[in-house]
């Protein structure tokens, strides 16, 4: 190896000898081999194949171990920053494509920051959610354009039934994260945390492990080009299927399971050999037209006796309101509208870093554009893609969603510490691996009750909000612009958005 | 006239007057009992809506319409030249007080829709008018469409209430139900087509409340082709109530349910039918529900109704007397003409009041 093939680290493992008991934890819980014993059991820190996961910190008994930045550094340069220079080394060493996971962690403006939520004062009083009822169940599905009634037996009564929908408690879903690209206890702790809280989990394009058939009434089952695991069975065991075309995270970019990862259960769940990459392309190669959407929306339909919704999630792109007015012409009973800064396991990060639109502006445009066509009815919206806290569901909810997802979110509840490394399948806290020794580490019962914690905590902090703004019922917020106010943000954002500036 | 540029949230006085048999009475009552609630506004809005008050011409249509200008008459004057078969046209009576200044042209206009123009659109004639009303309140700047029903009318402008009843000299009008406004904007200055009432056909709203899902209901109403250009959280209320129940037939009860829908944990325990039924409302019509105080008092030819919001964050009295009904932001109001009260209470939360006139009274 010339030292022209040789990478500076980015991460300085620091060991404080003085504390440091020997106990070899450190070790043992490294996923990805970064710290070794001697025979002196002295812990060596092999720097360059730190990520930063942060295992080794959490669960030294003593304290010893910091992780920095590595102190070296380059010559300044604003232009010419050191992560380009790095991924040059790193392409000019291996000639490939450089891959990285979880979501856009690049310094575009963040719109949700931008937005500032109203709130009630003298003449308009705000409501105490402590005391008054506050209303967030949300319904996922078509709704009727109108009803029609009867009076029969001295009152009204409903004439025609209204098409699947699914009552959620909160308007929140976990995302869509495929079993293969995290574990098998990672979907268990979201299954039984979507039942327990009376939400839904997706899960991804993994088809559906038999130990999570309990928990099908809380589950969306995804259809992706690869159409791994799916067989009527499987369509059948969801609450709502699922039509995955695009994702925040790599807009027209397949998606690549590899074999490693593809073990003996990964192997029977998505119905692929075990050891074999698991491969969906990026384009579904039975569509490649709005009709042909329409065609496998109207089959999944027919096949589930038409009892369940039919979504179909795409990426957050300029003419995303074109697209999603054709899908919900397509007949598709919600649209999950993908940002740009939404999570992965694995993505090029050339396409995560550059790729899509922020979901501020595509939740705006889409729920502005069905307006306009007087077809919102027909699809509930469905925001997926750097949702990081209560306030921005609220902000994503009062620009035109009826639901938002979280992804990164609740990885992050379960342990995730954000080293962006899933890819490499070594997660040391047992989410993004199928390395048996780290799957165990995730216990599925402990990750579901912070979860279900995390839900409990956003839906308390969603009612204050609308009590705040004075409204009682989640359909109050759903779309009421009129609620934000937007802080030094362009004319042309604020036209696209619907929103007024703060101070009007 | 004060162009709006903000929605503009309202405290305020509302009352109302029905005698259901359709005698009708002259304006001095309802501007008394305005009067005694002159410290819930500020003199920045008031107005009346009356019925019955145009009895020798009760099947044409009545444009209330307030003109900034003349050239936005000549505009309006030639819209409805276009249009409308024009049986009469005339401004409307005022008399000058110095506590109004600044009125702005007020017209009124008797007319039906050209059948050749319904024929051409394909459209009936409520629908046609409705169309006229948004067109004018959008293109022609500074016009205001203030009523557009038959046989009845709306007054209003920038005044206490009383005083705004002297300038139209409602003394003059008799009428079989009267509702009355008084306003008290916090926010912005009042101007002229934002007092109450708001009205479309012959519905009219006064309401004392603020409405916090404004934002969304305006949105919802916009997609159904009601342009709400009046930037004050009242207007979308007289259209959600013409779209609920003129264009999508449900009962007037039905349509309470929407603006002030039940809990959800009281659906919950409802028999199966009723509980489909209210899920179905809120899941079509969950935009609709009118979040915030609101008292409000809703009148048409036909009946007058009271409905509070559905934690009863503003107040609402029914009084009751041999065919005459009253409802008032305060009891003091209706006891200020009538002592004498059968029947006196305060509206419940959330369920509505109507009182209907006699089926002979519109027919």
């Amino acid at each position: 190896m010339s030292v022209l093939d040789k990478l500076l680290p980015e991460f300085f493992i620091k060991v404080d000898r003085e504390v440091c008991i020997k106990c070899g934890q450190c070790v043992k819980n490294c996923g990805f081999s970064a710290l070794m014993q001697d025979k002196d059991k002295n812990v060596k820190p092999i720097h360059e194949k730190c990520v930063a996961c942060q295992r080794c910190m959490y669960i030294c008994p003593t304290k010893a171990i910091q992780i920095i930045k590595f102190p070296g550094t380059q010559k300044h340069n604003d232009y010419w920053k050191p992560e380009y220079i790095k991924n040059i080394k790193k392409q000019a060493n291996s000639g490939g494509i450089l891959l990285t996971a979880a979501g856009n962690d690049k310094p575009y403006p963040v719109i949700f920051d931008r937005l500032l939520l109203d709130a009630c004062q003298v003449t308009n009083p705000s409501i105490d959610p402590l005391r008054e009822p506050m209303e967030i169940i949300s319904y996922l599905g078509e709704k009727p354009i109108d009803i029609s009634l009867e009076f029969r037996d001295n009152k009204y009564v409903l004439k025609d039934n209204i098409k699947p929908n699914i009552k959620l408690n909160s308007p929140i879903i976990f995302a869509a994260m495929s079993y293969g690209a995290i574990s098998l206890n990672a979907h268990k702790a979201l299954a039984k945390a979507a039942r327990e809280c009376g939400i839904l989990m997706n899960t991804g394009e993994g088809g559906l492990h038999k130990d999570l058939y309990e928990y099908s009434d809380n589950i969306i089952v995804q259809v992706a080009s690869g159409r791994f695991g799916v067989s009527p069975e499987y369509l059948k065991r969801a609450a709502a299927i699922e039509i995955k075309i695009g994702q925040g995270a790599k807009p027209g970019i397949g998606g690549h399971l590899p074999g490693y990862k593809v073990d003996n259960e990964v192997s029977s769940t998505r119905m692929i050999p075990k050891g074999t990459d698991a491969l969906s392309p990026a384009p579904h190669h039975d569509i490649y037209s709005i009709e042909d959407l329409a065609q496998l929306i109207a089959s999944l339909k027919e096949t589930v006796d038409y009892s369940k919704p039919v979504g179909v999630k795409i990426a957050a792109v300029h003419n995303i309101a074109a697209i999603a007015s054709g899908v919900a012409r397509a007949d598709a009973d919600y649209i999950v509208i993908d940002g740009f800064r939404g999570g992965t396991g694995a993505a090029p990060a050339m396409i995560r870093d550059h790729i899509g639109i922020p979901i501020e502006l595509a939740i705006a445009a889409v729920d502005d554009r069905l307006r306009k066509e007087k077809i919102r009815n027909k699809v509930s919206i469905v925001a997926a893609g750097g949702i990081r806290h209560a306030a921005d569901m609220a902000k994503a909810l009062a620009l035109g969603a009826d639901f938002v997802t979280i992804g990164t979110v609740a990885l992050i509840a379960m342990g995730c510490t954000l080293c962006q490394k899933c890819y490499t399948g070594n997660c040391s806290w047992g989410i993004a691996t199928q390395r048996p020794e780290l799957v165990e580490r995730l216990n599925p019962d402990e990750a579901s009750k912070k979860l279900i914690n995390l839900i409990r905590g956003w839906s308390l902090e969603l009612k204050e909000i609308m009590g705040a703004l004075g409204i009682n019922a989640i359909e109050s917020l759903v779309g009421n612009r009129e609620r934000l106010r937007a802080l030094e943000l362009s004319r042309e954002t604020l036209e696209v958005l619907g929103v007024k500036p703060a101070g009007r | 006239m004060i162009p709006a540029e903000e929605h503009i949230p309202s405290g305020c006085a509302a009352a109302g007057i029905m005698n259901k048999s359709g005698v009708r009475i002259s304006g001095d009552a309802i501007m008394d009992m305005m009067s005694v609630m002159h410290s819930r506004s500020n003199g920045l809005g008031g107005g009346f809506a009356a019925y019955g008050i145009y009895p020798e011409i009760p099947d044409y249509y009545c444009l209330h319409i307030m003109f900034d200008n003349e050239s936005a008459k000549r505009e309006v004057d030639s819209l409805i030249e276009e249009n409308f078969i024009t049986e009469r046209q005339e401004k409307i009576p005022t008399r000058n007080i110095k506590e109004i200044k600044d009125p702005p042209l007020l017209w009124r206009y008797f007319v039906l829709p050209k059948p050749d123009k319904l024929i051409a659109k394909n459209i009936d004639a409520n629908d046609f008018v409705v169309r006229l009303v948004m067109l004018i309140n959008t293109r022609i700047p500074g016009s205001y469409v203030n009523s557009s029903g038959k046989n009845m009318g709306v007054f209003k402008g920038v005044g206490y209430p009383e005083d705004i009843g002297r300038f139209f000299m409602l003394e003059k009008y008799s009428a079989y139900i009267w509702t009355a406004h008084g306003r008290f904007p916090t926010n912005t200055p009042g101007w002229w087509a934002g007092a109450h009432p708001f009205s479309i056909l012959d519905w009219t709203v006064v309401h004392n409340g603020e409405i916090s899902s404004y934002g969304i209901n305006k949105r919802f109403l916009e997609t159904y082709g009601y342009e709400c250009v009046l930037l004050t959280d009242t207007e979308v209320i007289a259209y959600t109530f013409d779209l609920l129940v003129r264009k999508h037939g449900l009962p007037l009860e039905i349509a309470c349910n929407v603006v002030a829908s039940k809990f959800w944990k009281d659906i919950e325990i409802m028999p199966e039918e009723e509980r489909k039924l209210h899920t179905a409302l809120r899941m079509t019509y969950g935009n609709l529900l009118l979040n915030g105080p609101f008292a409000i008092i809703v009148a048409t030819n036909n009946y007058m109704m009271g409905l509070n919001d559905r934690i009863k964050l503003r107040p609402l009295v029914y009084g009751k007397k041999g065919d005459f009904s009253y409802l008032a932001s305060e009891e003091s109001s209706i006891r200020k003409i009538e002592n004498n009260l059968e029947k006196v209470y305060s509206l419940v939360a959330g369920k509505p009041l109507k009182v209907e006139v006699n089926k002979d009274v519109c027919a």
